[in-house]
């Protein structure tokens, strides 16, 4: 499989590692119910069968952390971008 | 050579080539396979079978053979299970038979051939059920011994083997006359195209056929186009290579044969070459495979499929009979006759299971040579080692027998579309040319030319190898250069299916590899196995070495007769890669033994070596363990003498393998008060802070100190194994969680050689290397500094992890081999001793410095005293969930040290604690021991474990249970650290 990584190109997939999720964010710890946001944070996940975003991390390349938009079903990647420029974006 | 034809035949007669089979001495020729030249010296048994342990010749002559299996060479090289077919002959080629006792002619186990009614399909669950016990030691050891194909040598395989990355515009799979037309047209198109074949000679069956394009012979015309695509630099040819696998976007997977062909295998060159392609388009044309009828006796030797007696005579020039009998659906046995005819070969009858009389065009002087039955079928083969007779029964119910010793079978042609199918998309039946073809729902990027799509004539796999590489070089935004379609034969196959006789009264093979027969699939369908899945695993039919590729489709269809559906509703089971077996060191390549994974020296590994270090892999670093001096003949002398050093004047140890991370920018200190539970942001310039890090669940992570070395700049530093883990974890927070955190960290492990030097003369030793003053005045306890070390630009750190005064000195890692060296020599007078690991672990654990046994994923920070480093004041990764109920129950294991009570007895690590007056059970365990070692200093051996109580009930006593070692015995709680708890020393 490969994935097109905004900063190296087009690389194999071996060059990455896949962490999961990349909808899941990282709850407030003063919030109301912290408790049990953290608790869906860390433990629970979304598993579709179909288009899903994933945290993929270019480790054996530029070290950037990216989501990767992936069927689960077919693995085709329909893109990638960069984790932090992404977020950055939305602030 | 008795099979062997005067003339023809792409082999080079001027090249003769010995070699043996069973220990007899046989000769053929360069271009031979081990299959060709067998039936050349008239070898036709070649293999027993898998569970009745019959007779076996070849059936085919391609990599879909099932039969004619054998271990090919001697030793630690003997490799199994290897195809007489795709075996090419070398010059002292060693070939033995498999499964066999003693001999292949002579077989002891044949005797399960006449138990057959009690080895049917599913024979197992029914016949080894009771009494239960037996089975381990009684049934599976026979079954074993009885059933089976080759052996393995049993040592290491001694070959190596290579991985290989190719990139390419256009991959195509095959070298046939399809594949042929398809490389040509991308290739002078100027794309980049990979051709692969897993034959030696490229051309297909335009090499086994003698049919022409444009008016010379295919295989002219073949080597033509290979030549030309050999000499364009855009174009790799690939032969021997098997591409066994189609993955993710574009990738395949091949396996080259480098050197099974040679009989001096050079020196340096790998055995094969696993590779990864990644293809933009590629087009399938790997042919087609020709399918076997069953009938009884349909596997004894002799018989054979009608399209491998054709290259046999055509391209080996061997005629693998004397007098022939050829039993056909349609018009391709026809073509058998013919060729065998022109060869001066006998053929005694062609039996056609096609109604009406039609002799096929051009094959009326066939007719005239030879006798013809139409609507005929063959009810029987005469003969166990060899075909002596053939038996048919024509419509009227006579039956007659015809002497034969070579039966041609032509069930038509099974395109060969595995690889249309590794992505999940399954076969369709295709009802007028009576195959499966690949499915419209295959990936995108597959395009399927010749015969592997169903275009059976020549003429019509030439077109469509075209009109696959004008689509794929149209996809690619290609211009597709003017091409003629070369003239060839285009007659259509006309068959009308017809899969197995059902009149037979012996046993019709399915699976011949499997020992699967016509009745063992009536069986399964009679015990309610009637979906394809459930045959396949409950006959095994399709399930040996071959993967049923000659017996897949006629196992189904015969299923769909059975069951009234039609064999478009019985479907077909999924193929799996890889379609062709690839060695298992393939795989591996080189990254076995030592290579598996990259090993990390330190700038001090030579001078180590020299001082007679022995090594310990940490992180994939090489670090000493223990300096062994002379006379010293066991490690716990060698690691007492260096920790008892330490505590008296002072060593030195490379600690360079621990983690380094630089990070720098404004929120530099915000990023670390958010990975560490305790607070960086007040640390001032100059001094390194101790620092815990959690996991987001809570539990402990990882330890070290952090250096301001800046307003702006940290300089983390990690476990010797968490370094990755850490440094992977610090991007995720920066560029997921945080990512508005301006800050930027890279690793600096491998660019700073460090050096700890602990012990009272320490900074007697430091003093003499370092410009700067190092009184405790000047550089306190934690202190940092950058410093000129023996002229070279360098970093001190005051700190310790032996509990006595200590120093960590810091140069580029340039110079830490230069650096050691003036250490040893300034400390000479100190008598400064090395130290390893062992020594390194013995000093942490006497003052009670928890590592990698504590930090074991299971603790938290309150488990292992540090509830009070986790601040307050605010948030970090893990905080809230280190709050969780459970993980701050006042019950949980937390940490202690311990003593034997006697003062004595040793202890060991992994023990459980128990109370005294409960059952050593593990409903029972209040904890473990997690580090042990002998402390030179306390003269005792000493503790760390987690107890429930912790450290607050030191000075009760519980017991260490070890069942395994037989130890049960009575220790006391202490307090962790050992040694100085006031911290005098090192603050000194």
């Amino acid at each position: 499989m490969r994935i097109p990584c905004p900063l190296c190109g087009e690389r194999d997939s071996k060059e990455f590692s896949i962490l999961g999720d990349a909808t899941v964010k990282r709850p407030d710890p003063d919030g109301p119910d912290a408790a049990g946001e953290f608790f869906d944070y860390v433990y629970l996940r979304d598993n579709p069968a179909g288009t899903h975003c994933e945290l993929w991390f270019h480790e054996a390349g530029c070290r950037q952390w990216l989501v990767v938009t992936r069927n689960t079903l077919t693995h085709e990647v329909a893109g990638a971008e960069l984790s932090a420029g992404r977020k950055a974006k939305k602030r | 050579m008795s099979g062997r034809l005067e003339r023809g035949g792409l082999i080079d007669r001027s090249k003769p080539l010995g070699f043996s089979f069973d220990s007899r001495r046989h000769q053929g020729y360069h271009g031979d396979t081990l299959a060709s030249a067998l039936l050349a010296n008239g070898v036709r048994l070649v293999g027993r079978s898998f569970k009745y342990h019959r007779p076996r010749g070849f059936l085919s002559a391609g990599p879909e053979e099932p039969n004619g299996l054998f271990e090919i060479g001697e030793g630690a090289h003997r490799e199994p299970n290897t195809r007489g077919t795709v075996q090419e002959l070398y010059d002292g080629l060693v070939a033995s038979s498999q499964n066999r006792w003693p001999s292949l002619r002579f077989d002891v186990l044949s005797f399960n051939d006449w138990l057959a009614p009690f080895l049917s399909a599913g024979f197992y669950y029914k016949t080894f059920m009771w009494p239960a016990s037996f089975w381990e030691k009684v049934y599976e050891p026979f079954i074993r011994r009885a059933a089976g194909l080759g052996a393995l040598s049993g040592e290491p395989d001694p070959d190596a083997y290579d991985h290989g990355y190719g990139f390419c515009d256009i991959l195509v799979v095959g070298a046939g006359p399809a594949g042929l037309m398809a490389a040509l047209a991308a290739g002078r198109a100027g794309a980049r195209v990979i051709v692969a074949d897993e034959d030696f000679l490229p051309g297909g069956r335009l090499n086994g056929e003698a049919l022409e394009v444009d008016g010379r012979p295919g295989h002219e015309w073949a080597g033509e186009v290979a030549a030309e695509l050999a000499s364009m630099p855009n174009v790799r040819v690939m032969k021997r290579t098997a591409v066994f696998g189609a993955y993710d976007s574009g990738d395949w997977g091949l396996y080259e044969r480098l050197t099974d062909h040679l009989g001096q295998k050079p020196e340096g060159i790998a055995r094969g070459r696993l590779w990864h392609v990644n293809a933009r388009r590629t087009i399938i044309a790997c042919g087609s495979i020709e399918r076997p009828i069953a009938f009884a006796g349909n596997d004894v030797p002799g018989v054979m499929m009608a399209g491998a007696v054709r290259t046999y005579l055509n391209r080996f020039a061997v005629a693998p009979g004397k007098r022939a009998v050829v039993f056909t659906n349609n018009e391709d046995g026809w073509r058998t006759a013919r060729d065998l005819l022109d060869a001066g070969q006998e053929v005694a009858a062609v039996v056609d299971t096609r109604k009406g009389d039609r002799v096929p065009a051009g094959m009326e002087a066939v007719a005239g040579e030879t006798r013809v039955a139409f609507g005929v079928r063959i009810t029987g083969v005469l003969g166990r080692k060899s075909v002596r007779g053939v038996e048919i029964l024509d419509g009227d119910g006579h039956s007659s027998v015809f002497a034969a010793d070579l039966l041609a079978v032509s069930g038509g042609w099974n395109p060969t579309v595995h690889l249309t199918s590794h992505k999940g998309a399954k076969p369709v039946w295709r009802e007028d040319i009576a195959a499966f073809v690949a499915s419209k729902d295959r990936p995108g990027d597959q395009i399927i030319a010749g015969t592997a799509n169903g275009a059976f004539s020549t003429a019509q796999a030439l077109g469509e190898g075209l009109s696959a590489a004008e689509q794929a070089l149209s996809d690619l935004g290609r211009k597709a250069p003017r091409l003629r379609v070369p003239k060839a034969e285009n007659t259509a196959t006309a068959i009308e299916a017809f899969w197995h006789v059902g009149e037979a009264r012996g046993r019709a093979f399915i699976d011949f590899q499997n020992d699967v027969t016509a009745k063992d699939v009536k069986l399964a369908h009679a015990e309610g196995y009637r979906a394809v899945e459930h045959l396949k695993r409950y006959t095994t039919l399709g399930m040996a070495t071959d993967q049923g590729k000659t017996a897949n489709v006629t196992g189904l269809a015969v299923m769909a007769e059975l069951t009234g559906r039609t064999i478009a509703e019985t479907g077909t089971t999924v193929f799996r890669p890889p379609t062709t077996p690839v060695p298992i060191g393939a795989f591996a390549g080189r990254a076995h033994g030592r290579h598996q994974q990259p090993t990390r020296l330190t700038a001090s590994h030579d001078w180590a070596t020299e001082r007679g270090a022995v090594f310990v892999e940490a992180g994939n670093w090489l670090r000493a363990q223990w300096f062994a001096q002379p006379g010293e003949t066991d490690w716990r002398q060698s690691c007492d003498r260096e920790a008892a050093a330490v505590r008296r004047s002072v060593g030195v140890c490379d600690v360079s393998t621990l983690g380094k991370i630089d990070i720098q920018g404004p929120d530099a200190a915000t990023l670390l008060d958010r990975v560490y539970t305790n607070t960086f942001s007040t640390l001032a310039v100059g001094k390194a802070r101790y620092g815990l890090m959690l996991r987001e669940d809570g539990m402990m992570f990882d330890d070290g100190t952090a250096s301001r070395l800046g307003e702006t700049h940290f300089l983390m530093t990690t476990t010797t194994a968490n370094a990755v883990g850490v440094m992977r974890h610090l991007e995720h927070a920066t560029q997921v969680i945080w990512p508005d955190l301006d800050v930027q960290m890279i690793s600096a492990t491998e660019q700073w050689a460090q050096f700890a030097i602990a012990g009272p003369k320490s900074r007697e030793v430091v003093a003499r290397l370092v410009d700067e003053d190092v009184s405790n005045e000047a550089f306190p306890y934690m202190g940092v500094a950058e410093v000129t070390v023996c002229g070279v630009a360098g970093r001190l750190f005051r700190l310790s992890f032996s509990g006595e005064l200590g120093f960590e000195v810091a140069v580029p890692a340039r110079h830490g081999d230069a650096l050691i060296r003036a250490i040893m020599e300034v400390g000479a007078q100190f008598e400064i001793t090395p130290y390893g690991t062992e020594a390194l672990n013995v000093l942490r654990i006497e003052k009670g410095h928890v590592t990698g046994a504590e930090l074991n994923g299971q603790t938290t920070a309150a488990d292992l005293g540090f509830a009070r480093m986790v601040s307050a004041k605010k948030d970090c990764i893990g905080k809230v969930m280190a709050g969780r109920e459970g993980l701050v129950d006042e019950d949980r294991p937390r940490l202690a040290g311990f003593v034997a009570a006697d003062g004595q007895a040793r202890l060991w690590a992994g023990s459980h604690f128990i109370e005294e007056d409960a059952p050593a059970d593990l409903a029972h365990s209040i904890g473990h021991m997690t580090s042990v070692c002998y402390s030179p200093h306390l003269g005792r051996y000493i503790g760390l474990g987690l107890v429930r109580g912790g450290a607050a009930r030191a000075g009760d006593t519980v017991r260490m249970v070890h069942p395994l070692k037989g130890i049960d015995i009575a220790v006391e709680i202490a307090h962790p650290v050992f040694l100085d708890p006031q911290g005098e020393r090192l603050r000194g």
